[in-house]
């Protein structure tokens, strides 16, 4: 169980004006959404919850500690996060990039433990890679190597879930079930955020969400308030037809 | 379920890591005996154990633990620091393809051994100018890569190789203007020469403790080798850890230098090969390197020495022509 608090925090986007200023609290149990456009500062929104990047203004509180007082390796154990973009220079197997989740827990001396392997082994039957643990993460298809990111998260396993597009390159069966595994997750106590360009899989996920728009503007609230098709049609500069199924509102672009 | 038998987890350690120390501290071992027993004049194996369990006429011993010993054990100390320099590099900026000399080292280190040659200075003045110049390169590199801006391996790399096309001008001019009686030992200089080894200790020592130092470290610099965010992410200090690798490269490629001169090819292929074969967990990488970069470098002088002797070759050109063949099968062997 961790929450993360933003108390009147601005994110730092180079060459724009500073925006509004966020306050809210992130709880356990919750699944926040981020939505915005290209280049509304999705990306940077997150790291800078991770402490990867400074904030402009304000602050954000760890379980009510300012977040910069804490060491690298303290965050990681408390919160971790899915990049956009990977790095596979050198070669490493599945198995060897998804166990580096547990480095956080482990002393310089220690080796990886056989209940570290397990843990591992999990996460990757969990995300339907386990018959790729020997191969090299360079020979997978992108989605595949999207879900080695989730289950290298899953691995560190820690109480704050981000992750920038987790959906990226996956395909539609694979989508769902990385977000079930994410409500799963929510629902055992672990407090979710993550960046999505999909609407209508916002719309059946997620509990809070947060609007990011390009000029630094932002609102955020519970999901059936934010997702307003008037305010979503502004957002994304794109006229949208609403369909309701479930009780839930979906979202199709109108020609 | 999947393989899990190349895993480091607990009887399989032996087959992670043990074995292959193991086996390459043998071919060590192996190297350094043949090196010794090798030379104008040869020694039977069996006086040469005597000599190093304390026994044997007093030529012998001479010959053996004051001329053979010193240069071999040089050798092996230089080849293992380049191979560790090597494999520190390509993690730090994230490029399988640097080497320790990429940031222009070796290029500050031969200005400093060359303009010491061109006044006519003993080996120690040349050794320690040297180490100078290698200095001043480092901080050179370091300084113009800071900058006002942000510290990034692309900016260090380009600062360094730039800076290491300045170096190769000024080593150009001054071969240019040197007298020729001087010209073939400078040459020898540059592609390495371990005749100018005063003593093999400061490097091997160097050597031994280093390989202690990193060790735990290994992981961090496997997770620093998935990018500097995602290793941030992973609970890695980023930056400390940068600045530490970038000077303890620096330092072990200037003591190798100031050993032997500016041999190529160590650093760059020794890592390299070795990730080919045994993969890429920087705590079997970095003591293998070690071991591996010691021996080749072994043999390759002891060949230098006795080719065609009582004549030297320069022991860059035997390094490259034990490497190339071996790292070429290796290459294709694992496509």
């Amino acid at each position: 169980m961790a929450n993360l608090e933003l108390k009147a925090m601005a994110i730092d986007v180079p060459g724009r004006a500073q925006g509004d200023t966020l306050s809210f609290c992130m709880e356990a149990g919750q699944i926040w959404g981020v939505l915005g456009p290209n280049g509304a500062g999705k990306t940077t929104f997150l790291q800078t919850l991770a402490g990867l990047r400074a904030p402009r203004a304000g602050h954000i509180h760890l379980n009510q500690r300012p977040l910069h007082t804490y060491k690298r390796r303290a965050i990681a154990q408390q919160l971790g996060l899915v990049f956009q973009e990977r790095h596979d220079d050198f070669p490493a197997t599945v198995m060897e990039t998804a166990l580096m989740g547990r480095h956080p827990f482990l002393s310089p001396w220690q080796m990886e433990s056989a209940d570290d392997i397990e843990l591992t082994l999990e996460a990757l039957v969990a995300l339907d890679i386990d018959h790729l643990a020997d191969r090299l993460v360079s020979t997978l298809s992108g989605g595949e190597r999207q879900r080695v990111s989730i289950a290298t998260l899953m691995t560190q396993n820690p109480a704050i879930w981000l992750a920038d597009e987790p959906t990226n390159h996956l395909d539609l069966h694979h989508q769902v079930a990385t977000l079930e595994l994410m409500a799963q997750q929510a629902a055992q106590g672990k407090t979710l955020v993550m960046c999505l360009h999909d609407l209508n899989l916002a719309a059946r996920w997620c509990t809070h969400i947060l609007l990011l728009y390009p000029n630094g503007q932002a609102c955020w609230g519970d999901v059936a308030s934010m997702l307003q098709p008037s305010a979503l049609e502004t957002l994304f500069n794109q006229r949208l037809q609403t369909a309701w199924i479930d009780g839930k509102p979906f979202f199709i672009p109108a020609r | 379920m999947p393989n899990v038998s190349k895993l480091p987890v607990g009887s399989s350690i032996h087959t992670q890591y043990l074995i292959p120390l193991l086996s390459l501290a043998l071919l060590s071992a192996l190297a350094l005996l043949f090196s010794v027993t090798q030379g104008s004049s040869g020694l039977p194996l069996r006086e040469v154990i005597n000599v190093l369990i304390g026994q044997g006429d007093p030529l012998q011993r001479t010959l053996i633990l004051d001329l053979r010993l010193p240069r071999t054990l040089s050798a092996f100390a230089t080849g293992g620091l380049l191979a560790v320099a090597g494999a520190l590099m390509q993690i730090l900026l994230r490029n399988p393809l640097a080497d320790p000399y990429i940031l222009g080292l070796s290029g500050g280190a031969a200005v400093g051994a060359l303009g010491a040659m061109l006044l006519g200075l003993g080996a120690l003045l040349v050794s320690g100018s040297a180490f100078l110049g290698a200095l001043l390169a480092t901080l050179l590199v370091f300084g113009l890569a800071h900058g006002s801006g942000s510290w990034t391996p692309s900016r260090l790399l380009l600062t360094g190789v730039v800076v290491a096309s300045g170096w190769g001008a000024i080593i150009t001019l001054m071969l240019a203007l040197s007298p020729p009686q001087r010209l073939p030992g400078m040459l020898y200089w540059l592609m390495g020469d371990l005749s100018y080894a005063q003593t093999p200790w400061p490097a091997l020592i160097l050597l031994i403790c280093i390989c202690a130092v990193l060790t735990p470290f290994g992981r961090s610099l496997n997770v620093l080798a998935r990018g500097p965010l995602q290793a941030a992410a992973l609970g890695v200090a980023v930056k400390p850890l940068e600045a530490a690798i970038f000077f303890l490269a620096s330092l072990l490629t200037a003591i190798a230098v100031t050993t032997a001169g500016s041999i190529g090819f160590i650093g760059l292929i020794v890592p390299h090969m070795l990730r080919l074969v045994l993969g890429n967990d920087q705590r079997l990488i970095l003591p293998a390197s070690a071991l591996a970069g010691g021996t080749l470098l072994t043999i390759a002088d002891t060949f230098a020495r006795t080719l065609i002797a009582p004549e030297q070759l320069p022991v860059g050109v035997l390094t490259a022509l034990l490497g190339v063949p071996m790292f070429l099968y290796l290459l294709h062997r694992t496509r």
